[in-house]
C-alpha cells in the first residue's frame, strides 16, 4: 500500500472522511482544502452552526411555552456578538479537532486550490500564492457544493443572504424574507424568527419541503404557522431591487392577498438549494465526465470516468447530505485498496432540524405512489404517547411504509421533536430488512419517544396498546 | 510477513480433494482470486482461486495429493494482511468434469417443487457481474450484501430463507454451491458471452430486467438443456368450429367463452391420461421416472410484464366450461400480476397458443420439469382432397415438443394424432 497516493480535494465530511480512512488503511494521503482545518460547509457553514443556533431558538421557543407550566421568564436579551462567539466557538473546536486528527494520521495538508495536470498530477495553488505539485496514485474528488443563485434575483446587496451569510448573524432584522420553503430556509427562518425577527417564507410549489410525506410536513406547518410571519404557497419572488430601507420584493402567486405582492423586507434570505462544485480547474486534462445537470458521474464503486479517480459526496449527487459523502468516503477508499464494494444503501436519513424536526429514510408514501407500489402505511400519533405529553409536546406522528407481502418496513417517517434521533432506528430497521413483526417484539424503553417506532409496528397488526381502533372485517 | 493460504470451503459436502495440478510455483506473484490449484473432489474437478495476494514462498502440495478443506496449500510473501478475509468462492466456470457436475437428486427435488415464476436452478453468472442496480428491494442487512459482492454474487438472485424473504449469509452460501452445480454453469456449458460496446455502432439504452424476464429467461436457459423434439400436426376442426359457434352462448352464459385453448386444455388432459408419459418427470440422480398422478395443465399468457403461466387444476375432472371460467378468471388476474406463486405451481403439461396472433407452426421450449408442451398455430381453411375432390376444411396447426429422455418420437406423434383426432371426432376419446 506504500505506494498507493490517494489526493483527496475538498476537506468535508466526505473529504477528510476518504483522507482519514485511506490513511487508516495505511495509504499515504494529501488532502487539499481551502481551509486550515478539515470540516468543509458542513463544519464551517452547514450543519453544525446552524444546529448550535437551532439549539438556541429551541431553548428560546420552550421559555417562551413555560408560563403555560407556571414559569414565567423575562423577555429574552440576546447578546448576538455572544452568541456568534458560542457559535464560532463549536466551530472552531470542532475543525481543530480534525485537524489534529490529520496530524495525529501524518495526513499531509496543503491549504489552496488544486487543478488536475493530467489523471496523476495535481497543481496546488497555496493561500498565499505559491503553487506545488502533488503526484497521487488515486484521487478522490469531494469538492462538494455551494448555495444555488437565481440569476433574476442575484442583486448587489448587503441585505441579501445565502446559508453561508445568513449563518454569521449579520443583525437580528426586523422583517426577513426566506425564499425557498426547503429544510436549509426552514431552519435558518426557524432561527431568525426565535430570534425576534418576523420571518416570511415564499415556495414555489404548493407546500413546505417538497417531496417529503404531506402528512409529516402538515405538523410542522402548523407550527411554523405560528411561529413564523407568514408562508406563501405557490409563490415566486420575481424582483427584488435595494432600496434605502430594506429591499422591495415582489412576488407573484394566484392566491396571494394585494398586500402580499409587494413588500419591502430588512433582509432577504435566498435558500433555493445547492448546486455541485463540479468545476475542478484541469479536469479536463482527465476522463472524469460531468453529467448535464453538473454532478460528476460516478459508477457504484464511486470511480470516475478515469479509473485513478473517485469523486464522492455533494458533487456526484442527491441527496446532499454530509452523512451520505461520509458513507461513499468509505466506499471510495475501500475500492481504491481493492476491494469488491458499491455505494448501495436502502435507507439514507433525511433529518430537517426545525421546531418539531421531520425525518425520513427508505421509500417514502410519496415515492411509493408515485412508484404505483402498494405499500401499507402504519401511523401511529403522538397524542396517544406519555412521553410526548410529559413534554409538552404531543404534535407528533411516526409512521412506517410497509410491504404487504412481506410485510418488511421500507421506510419510515417521523415528525415531533427530537425526531432526527429517533430515525437512526428506522435506518437500521431498513437496512436489516426488519418485518414490523421485529419492531413489535422489540422492547422499547417506557417513557420514551421511540416506543413511537413499537406502537406503529402493532399499529399495523391492529392492536396498538395505545390506539383504540374497532376490528376490521 | 508471510501467510498461509489453506483450503478454502468448497461447495456442499465438499471436504477433500485431489491435487490435479498445482497452476503456480515458488517465486510467482499471485493476485486475489488467481487460480493456483486445480482439484478433484467427487462432484467435479474445480480451480481453486486464491484469496490472499502474494509471492509463492512454498508450494505445500503436489499433484496426486488428497488436501482437505483447511489445510495449508502454499506459502505466501507479503500477504497483504488478507489471511483473515473470507476465501473466495471456487470458480465455477472452471469446472472441467461434466458428467460428474450434472444436478444431484436435491436440486431436481427443488426444481420440481419450483415453476416459471420460482427461481430455478441458477443459471450461468459470470463472476464479475456488477449486482444489478435495484438494491432498494433486497431483503438482507449491508453486511450480507458485501458478502455477496465479495463472492461476486448478485443478491438480488438469491432467495431468502428468513422472515418476509430476508436473505442471510448462508442463503449466499447456499447460492454459490447451488451456481456450482448447476447445469448451467456445468463444464462445456457456454459461458455468458461477452458483449461488444453496440453504442459504437449507434444510441443505445440500457435498462434493467424485470424480475419475470430474468426468470423466464433463466428458467428457459435451463429448460433448454433437456433434449427437445417438436413433432406437428394439423387437426381438422371444421366441426369443433361449428360446435363452437353453436354452443358458445351457452359458454358465455357461465361467464366465458368457449375457446379453443379451454378445449384443448380437457383433450390433452384425456390425452395425458392415455398415455402417462406426458406427465412424468425424469429423476437423472435416482435413475428414475416419477409418474404423477394429477392432470393440472398450465397454460402460458401473454401478460404486459411478461410470460406467465398459470395453472388448470385437475383439468381431467372438469368441464370444459368450467375450464372455460377458470382460465379466464386466471388470464386476467396474471395480466393484473395477482396470480399467487400457488397458481402458478404444480404443473404437468403446458399449452400455449399463439394462434389469435398468427403463424403456421412453432417450436415452443418444454416447461422443465415437465416433459411436453403443446404450441397451437392460427387454424385457416384450407383445400383438403377428399372423396376425389378438394374441400374446403378449417385445420389448426399444432406442434407438440417433447423432452426424448422420456418420450419416444413414436408416441409423441400418436398423442398428437390423439389430440387431432379428439378434436375433430369428439368420441374418439371415450371410445
Amino acid at each position: 500500500m506504500s505506494d498507493t497516493h490517494v489526493a483527496v480535494i475538498g476537506g468535508g465530511p466526505g473529504g477528510y472522511a476518504a483522507a482519514f480512512y485511506a490513511a487508516d488503511l495505511g495509504m499515504r494521503v494529501t488532502l487539499v482544502d481551502r481551509e486550515a482545518n478539515p470540516g468543509g460547509v458542513c463544519l464551517f457553514r452547514g450543519c453544525i452552526p446552524s444546529k448550535a443556533l437551532l439549539h438556541v431558538a429551541k431553548v428560546i421557543g420552550e421559555a417562551e411555552h413555560a408560563p403555560a407550566w407556571g414559569i414565567t421568564f423575562g423577555k429574552p436579551e440576546i447578546d448576538l456578538d455572544k452568541l456568534r462567539a458560542f457559535k464560532d466557538g463549536v466551530v472552531s473546536r470542532l475543525t481543530g479537532g480534525l485537524g489534529q486528527l490529520a496530524r495525529q494520521r501524518k495526513i499531509s495538508h496543503i491549504q489552496g486550490e488544486a487543478a488536475f495536470d493530467g489523471n496523476r498530477k495535481l497543481k496546488v495553488t497555496m493561500t498565499g500564492g505559491k503553487t506545488s505539485t502533488v503526484e497521487f496514485t488515486h484521487a478522490v474528488i469531494a469538492t462538494g457544493s455551494r448555495p444555488a443563485s437565481v440569476p433574476s434575483l442575484s442583486i448587489d446587496s448587503a441585505r441579501v443572504l445565502d446559508s453561508t451569510s445568513a449563518l454569521d448573524l449579520p443583525d437580528i432584522p426586523g422583517s426577513l424574507l426566506v425564499v425557498g420553503g426547503g429544510y436549509i430556509g426552514l431552519e435558518l427562518g426557524s432561527v431568525y424568527a426565535a430570534l425576534g425577527s418576523r420571518v416570511t417564507v415564499v415556495e414555489m410549489t404548493s407546500g413546505l419541503l417538497p417531496g417529503a410525506d404531506r402528512d409529516l410536513v402538515a405538523l410542522l406547518a402548523r407550527r411554523l404557522e405560528k411561529t413564523l410571519h407568514k408562508i406563501l404557497l405557490d409563490a415566486r419572488v420575481t424582483e427584488m431591487r435595494e432600496e434605502k430601507k430594506g429591499v422591495k420584493v415582489t412576488i407573484e402567486g394566484k392566491q396571494l392577498a394585494d398586500s402580499d405582492r409587494t413588500q419591502v423586507f430588512d433582509r432577504v434570505l435566498v435558500s433555493v438549494g445547492r448546486k455541485p462544485n463540479s468545476a475542478v480547474p484541469g479536469l479536463d486534462t482527465t476522463k472524469v465526465k460531468v453529467g448535464e445537470r453538473g454532478f460528476i458521474e460516478v459508477d457504484p464503486a464511486r470511480r470516475t470516468g478515469d479509473p485513478n479517480i473517485y469523486a464522492i459526496g455533494d458533487v456526484v449527487g442527491e441527496p446532499m447530505l454530509a452523512h451520505k459523502a461520509s458513507h461513499e468516503a468509505r466506499v471510495a477508499v475501500e475500492a481504491i485498496a481493492g476491494q469488491k464494494v458499491a455505494f448501495e444503501p436502502q435507507a439514507i436519513p433525511a433529518v430537517v432540524y426545525t421546531d418539531p424536526e421531520v425525518a425520513w429514510c427508505g421509500l417514502t408514501e410519496t415515492e411509493a405512489t408515485a412508484q404505483g407500489r402498494h405499500v401499507e402505511i402504519a401511523k401511529f400519533p403522538w397524542a396517544a404517547l406519555g412521553r410526548a405529553h410529559a413534554i409538552d409536546r404531543p404534535d407528533g406522528l411516526t409512521k412506517l411504509v410497509i410491504d404487504p407481502g412481506t410485510e418488511r418496513i421500507l421506510g419510515v417517517g417521523i415528525v415531533g421533536a427530537g425526531a432526527g434521533e429517533l430515525i437512526a432506528e428506522g435506518v437500521l430497521a431498513v437496512e436489516m430488512a426488519a418485518l414490523a413483526a421485529d419492531l413489535k417484539l422489540s422492547i422499547h424503553p417506557h417513557p420514551t419517544l421511540s416506543e413511537t417506532l413499537m406502537e406503529s409496528a402493532e399499529v399495523f397488526f391492529g392492536h396498538a396498546t395505545h390506539v383504540y381502533r374497532p376490528r376490521r372485517k | 510477513m508471510s501467510v498461509e493460504f489453506t483450503l478454502p470451503e468448497l461447495g456442499e459436502n465438499i471436504e477433500k480433494g485431489d491435487v490435479v495440478r498445482v497452476l503456480v510455483s515458488a517465486g510467482d506473484l499471485v493476485k486475489k482470486d488467481q487460480p493456483v490449484l486445480e482439484l478433484e473432489t467427487d462432484k467435479a474437478t474445480i480451480e481453486v482461486p486464491s484469496s490472499l495476494e502474494g509471492t509463492v514462498r512454498e508450494v505445500k502440495v503436489k499433484p496426486g495429493d488428497k488436501v482437505k478443506v483447511g489445510q495449508a496449500v502454499l506459502l505466501l510473501d507479503n500477504g497483504s494482511g488478507a489471511a483473515a478475509e473470507k476465501p473466495a468462492p471456487p470458480r465455477s466456470a472452471a469446472v472441467v468434469d461434466i458428467a460428474k457436475a450434472r444436478p444431484g437428486r436435491e436440486s431436481v427435488a427443488d426444481a420440481r417443487s419450483a415453476d416459471v415464476a420460482v427461481e430455478p436452478p441458477a443459471a450461468p453468472e459470470r463472476d464479475d457481474t456488477e449486482p444489478a442496480g435495484n438494491g432498494a428491494s433486497v431483503a438482507a442487512a449491508p453486511s450480507v450484501r458485501r458478502f455477496a459482492r465479495e463472492l461476486g454474487v448478485n443478491i438480488a438472485r438469491v432467495s431468502g430463507t428468513g422472515p418476509g424473504g430476508r436473505i442471510g449469509q448462508d442463503d449466499v452460501k447456499a447460492h454459490v454451491k447451488a451456481r456450482m452445480k448447476a447445469p448451467g454453469s456445468a463444464p462445456g456449458g457456454p459461458p455468458a458471452p461477452v458483449l461488444p460496446d453496440f453504442s459504437k455502432w449507434g444510441a443505445i439504452e440500457r435498462r434493467p430486467m424485470t424480475n419475470i424476464r430474468r426468470k423466464t429467461a433463466e428458467h428457459l436457459s435451463a429448460a433448454w438443456q433437456a433434449p427437445h423434439v417438436t413433432q406437428h400436426d394439423r387437426a381438422d376442426v371444421t366441426g369443433l368450429e361449428a360446435f363452437r359457434a353453436s354452443n358458445g352462448t351457452r359458454v358465455e352464459k357461465a361467464g366465458a367463452k368457449l375457446t379453443i385453448t379451454a378445449i384443448l386444455i380437457r383433450v390433452a388432459a384425456v390425452a395425458i391420461e392415455r398415455f402417462p408419459q406426458f406427465a412424468s418427470s425424469p429423476d437423472m440422480a435416482d435413475e428414475s421416472i416419477i409418474y404423477k398422478q394429477y392432470v393440472h395443465i398450465g397454460v402460458a399468457v401473454d401478460t404486459p410484464a411478461g410470460l406467465l403461466v398459470p395453472v388448470i387444476r385437475d383439468a381431467n375432472k372438469k368441464t370444459i366450461t368450467a375450464i372455460a371460467v377458470e382460465l379466464a378468471a386466471l388470464s386476467e388476474k396474471a395480466r393484473d400480476r395477482k396470480l399467487s406463486l400457488d397458481e402458478m405451481a404444480g404443473g404437468v403439461f403446458t399449452i400455449t397458443n399463439l394462434g389469435g396472433i398468427g403463424g403456421t407452426s412453432f417450436t415452443p421450449i418444454v416447461n422443465q420439469p415437465e416433459v411436453a408442451i403443446l404450441g397451437v398455430s392460427r387454424g385457416a381453411t384450407e383445400p383438403v382432397w377428399r372423396d376425389g375432390q378438394f374441400v374446403p376444411r378449417q385445420l389448426l396447426p399444432l406442434s407438440l415438443s417433447y423432452d426424448h429422455r422420456v418420450i419416444d418420437g413414436a408416441d409423441a406423434a400418436r398423442f398428437l394424432r390423439f389430440v387431432a383426432e379428439a378434436l375433430e371426432q369428439p368420441m374418439t376419446m371415450v371410445l
